[in-house]
């Protein structure tokens, strides 16, 4: 296996007291397009943060998060941001918040490729291109313009042009459909499996939309309390998933249902309290299979075949 | 010329019970209601409170300094400094109280009409207001004087002229936006009329945030009322005005200073306890609401 | 951003218009007769027919009307009788030192009010923020002529360190510069309090923005965001509130002058109060209020030139 250009070993990360992330490890390697699902407070967007190297000042952060072999938890802030944007880019969640709003989209798409030693002109061609190759019909019109004069299908667009104008070996989509309506979300999700093909580094996609993930990735990292609770292809997280946190969301998923229903399905229970987290498995208390031992000890991680691992005391390879 | 800039403030029903709460727990909230009821007791209880009669000449005891007979001295006619200033926080909160009072009801009746009415009447309306606001407000008040001749009348009808066109903005903004939502639209698809929209609908919704806006103006007019006696165009003496004991205490500045430092002390602690009530509401109720520059 | 400028310059104009024909009317509208109200019950009547020749007050309305406007555009703001001259010399001989104290008085306060604010948010949720909030606000809410009272007693009449009245010889910039501090500082409190206020407000709001983090993400470095996403942001509502605070400066300028006895727009006008001159006071509250509209309108046209948002406003 060729080395991954994303790892993540073991990060945790601790707001104070709350634990957001209690030991995530995951990969990507080139070509892949990932997956990170969980309802929120799972700690997908800390994690998303973290692989920018942007986690909230005052938090404590141990583990690694390795791009392109450099790990951004233990580099100084220089060398980190000179990876941001270079790379490792972000497509954040709200591009209408995302974009300055006083200055033109041209202005900041130029301003964003400052690591390149180009004249200012050529970067703009650049950015031209690139909102071209989005879908973006009029380029030059757009560029021009500011962020809240588009609408939001293009704002959503110019996003991902920002984000690849620097052809990062690590793209990062953080919730990319979210703020979109259904049409505008099959466009991106469209526009997104194109560009795949054009894209030479790792994908990963953080969102609470199984059906995103579906369509897009490969490989599906499953969170839960901060911690990655499965981890496995499309096929087999949504086809035989493992860990019953995992089979319950696939099972709560509307279009898995087979028939009417009086009652749409949920998952009984709440979140566990990340500021005093359970000695044993974090989902114990809303399992249907959990044992004593599921209370007490933390469960392993359990290797079920090349690609699909689980993190529980009752399942067997 | 914020007509343009003006944001339309979120209409909101005050959280009335919670909010008395959050007030007091603010430090500056508390300071500010513990320092507006000392002085409503003040001008309500003044005849009960002062010690001499604040009209009683005695001039063989002018300019006196603090003792134990006058705690706060006596002006330059032998009066005593202390019950004129009790008496003058009757002045001062008796006028404040009767022009913001007045101004609101008007601000509201035309931020009403602009605001739901015919569109020319409110194109008219705005323009007359935007007016009546780009004039610097004293040189309006001063022109007003002019013509009028001064007096505690006149006074009153300055303050209100001045303070009309910002709360009628205000509640015109509100209106707008209420017009235009869904819960409006709905009734009038069920066939109500204007004034029931107006009186039962409309109303209720755009008082919360006067009645804050009107409360932070309080201090303003306390200024403006003690501003313009002390130029004696306001309140004539002999009725003790903070303004007026504050220029008898300037053209004594040098023989007896004592007066202008004590009329000095009510006002501005008025001005603060008011303002510090006023952001201290202001922040318990609706803290979208910003302070405007006077 | 043509049409936008076209716009906001005419509605200050239109405004301009109307304050002149309201300032015009306002003899007309009391009960009474004009000339006396104009003059004051004290004016003799040579005084009066010399004030209705004057002004042409005896002609029909429309007439007198246009003539004032076109007085107005020509320069002439009337005719003081009391003094025999006319008002706007009068104005023009006194308006640049009410200029000049509150360019001083706007000056101190932009450089303590800023750094103020600045040190809020350094140590901002700190037991120094929360009292310089409480500070701020009682900065705010002080009249301004009565801390001119009290600096002129300890400083003038007590320590004898700064001039009691008076604005300084003319070309004497020492004895000029010497008796603007008193004034300047006891003006400016009232907006070190208010900017102090608006600069942490408008830089937290601003630095904690979305788009901040973006331009991180982009690895962008942090001169460059401070200066060129951050302030174009936060100077946005400074201007607007420079621009109204103006007014209040004016304000405040009437009786902090009347307290320093220095010749400005202040004393020019409250003499005029004082004696019931009308004219005088038609024509300073004019002058003042075309100037005012200049400044807020300049004000505006720099904020949308700045904030693309803005320019949308007169749209639809």
């Amino acid at each position: 296996m060729t080395d991954p250009v994303l790892q993540v070993r073991d990060l945790r990360v601790s707001y104070g007291r709350m634990q957001a992330l209690r030991g995530a490890s995951l990969a990507a390697r080139a070509g892949e397009v990932i997956g990170i699902v969980g309802e929120s407070g799972c700690g997908k967007s800390t994690l998303a943060s973290a692989l920018i190297g942007l986690v909230a000042p005052g938090a404590a952060v141990s583990g690694e998060v390795r791009i392109a072999g450099e790990d951004m938890v233990s580099l100084a802030e220089d060398r980190r941001r000179a990876l941001r944007g270079a790379k490792v880019a972000m497509i954040f969640q709200d591009p209408m918040t995302a974009f300055n709003p006083v200055l033109s989209l041209g202005d900041q798409l130029t301003d964003f490729q400052h690591h390149l030693p180009l004249p200012r002109r050529d970067k703009r061609d650049r950015a031209r291109a690139m909102l071209a190759r989005v879908g973006i019909p009029d380029p030059d019109l757009v560029l021009r313009r500011h962020v809240h004069e588009l609408s939001g299908g293009m704002r959503q667009r110019a996003a991902i042009a920002a984000a690849l104008l620097m052809q990062p070996e690590v793209l990062v989509a953080d919730e990319p459909t979210t703020a979109l309506d259904v049409t505008m979300e099959a466009q991106i999700l469209h526009l997104l499996r194109e560009l795949r093909r054009d894209h030479s580094g790792a994908i990963v996609i953080v969102t609470h939309h199984l059906g995103v993930v579906g369509e897009l990735c490969d490989r599906v990292y499953v969170m839960y309390a901060g911690e990655v609770v499965e981890e496995g292809t499309v096929e087999e997280i949504y086809h035989s998933p493992r860990h019953p946190y995992t089979a319950a969301l696939i099972a709560c998923d509307p279009t898995h249902l087979e028939g009417p229903v009086d009652r749409l399905p949920t998952i009984a229970g709440q979140l566990p309290d990340l500021t005093a987290p359970p000695a044993g498995c974090s989902f114990a208390a809303r399992c249907n299979r959990a044992t004593a031992r599921c209370q007490t000890t933390q469960p392993p991680r359990v290797r079920l075949s090349p690609t699909q691992a689980a993190l529980c005391h009752e399942v067997r390879p | 010329m914020s007509s343009v800039a003006d944001p339309a403030p979120v209409a909101r029903a005050p959280r009335s019970a919670g909010a008395l709460w959050h007030l007091l727990r603010d430090p500056m909230g508390a300071m500010g209601l513990v320092l507006v009821l000392a002085f409503l007791a003040m001008a309500l209880f003044a005849p009960w409170l002062a010690p001499y009669d604040p009209l009683k000449l005695d001039v063989m005891n002018k300019l006196q300094p603090p003792s134990l007979s006058h705690w706060a001295g006596t002006d330059q006619l032998g009066r005593d400094t202390l019950s004129r200033l009790i008496w003058g926080a009757r002045t001062a909160l008796g006028i404040a109280l009767t022009a913001t009072g007045i101004a609101g009801a008007i601000g509201l009746v035309l931020g009403l009409i602009a605001g739901y009415g015919p569109r020319w009447l409110d194109a008219v309306l705005v323009l007359i207001l935007d007016s009546l606001s780009s004039l610097p407000m004293i040189m309006f008040a001063l022109a007003v004087i002019t013509v009028v001749g001064p007096g505690t009348g006149t006074l009153i009808l300055v303050i209100v002229l001045v303070s009309i066109p910002g709360y009628a903005r205000l509640i015109r903004a509100q209106t707008l936006t209420l017009a235009a939502s869904d819960f409006i639209l709905a009734e009038r698809t069920m066939g109500a009329s204007a004034p029931r929209i107006l009186f039962r609908h409309l109303l209720p919704n755009v008082v919360g945030p006067l009645v804050i806006v009107l409360s932070m103006d309080i201090p303003v007019v306390i200024m403006l009322e003690a501003g313009l006696s002390y130029l004696n165009l306001g309140v004539k003496p002999p009725t003790p005005s903070w303004g007026n004991i504050l220029y008898d205490g300037y053209t004594s500045l040098r023989q007896q200073p004592s007066l202008v430092i004590a009329a000095g002390i009510p006002l501005i602690l008025a001005t603060i306890g008011f303002t510090f009530l006023g952001e201290g509401l202001r922040d318990a109720l609706d803290p979208k609401l910003q302070v405007r520059p006077r | 951003m043509l049409n936008y400028a076209i716009k906001r310059i005419g509605l200050a104009a239109l405004i301009l218009i109307t304050v002149m024909l309201a300032m015009y009317a306002m003899v007309f509208l009391v009960p009474g007769d004009p000339a006396s109200l104009a003059l004051g019950p004290r004016a003799t009547p040579e005084l009066k027919a010399q004030l209705i020749e004057r002004m042409g007050l005896d002609q029909p309305i429309h007439v007198q009307v246009a003539n004032f406007f076109s007085n107005a555009l020509r320069g002439d703001l009337g005719y003081d009788v009391w003094s025999k001259r006319p008002v706007l010399e009068q104005i023009l001989e006194v308006f640049p030192n009410t200029l000049f104290l509150g360019a001083m008085a706007l000056g101190w306060a932009l450089v303590c009010g800023i750094a103020l604010g600045c040190l809020a948010v350094v140590w901002r949720g700190t037991a120094i923020d929360t009292v310089l909030g409480i500070l701020s606000v009682s900065m705010i809410s002080v009249p301004s002529f009565v801390i001119a009272l009290y600096s002129l007693l300890i400083f003038s009449v007590w320590l004898g360190w700064l001039p009691a009245i008076g604005a300084g010889e003319p070309g004497d910039w020492g004895s000029q510069l010497r008796a603007v501090i008193l004034p300047a500082f006891a003006i400016g409190i009232t907006w070190v309090g208010y900017l102090a206020r608006l600069v942490r407000a408008s830089m937290l709001e601003v630095m904690g923005a979305n788009h901040i983090r973006t331009a991180r993400a982009f690895g962008l470095p942090e001169s460059r965001i401070v200066t060129r996403y951050a302030l174009r942001l936060a100077i946005i509502p400074t201007i607007a509130i420079l621009a109204v605070g103006f007014g209040s400066i004016l304000s405040s300028a009437v009786f902090v002058e009347t307290v320093f006895s220095r010749p400005g727009i202040g004393t020019l006008i409250t003499s005029a109060v004082a004696k019931r001159n009308y004219p005088v006071v038609m024509g300073t509250v004019l002058f003042m209020t075309a100037f005012y509209l200049l400044v807020v309108t300049a004000a505006d046209l720099l904020i949308a030139r700045l904030d693309p948002r803005v320019r949308d406003v007169f749209r639809g």
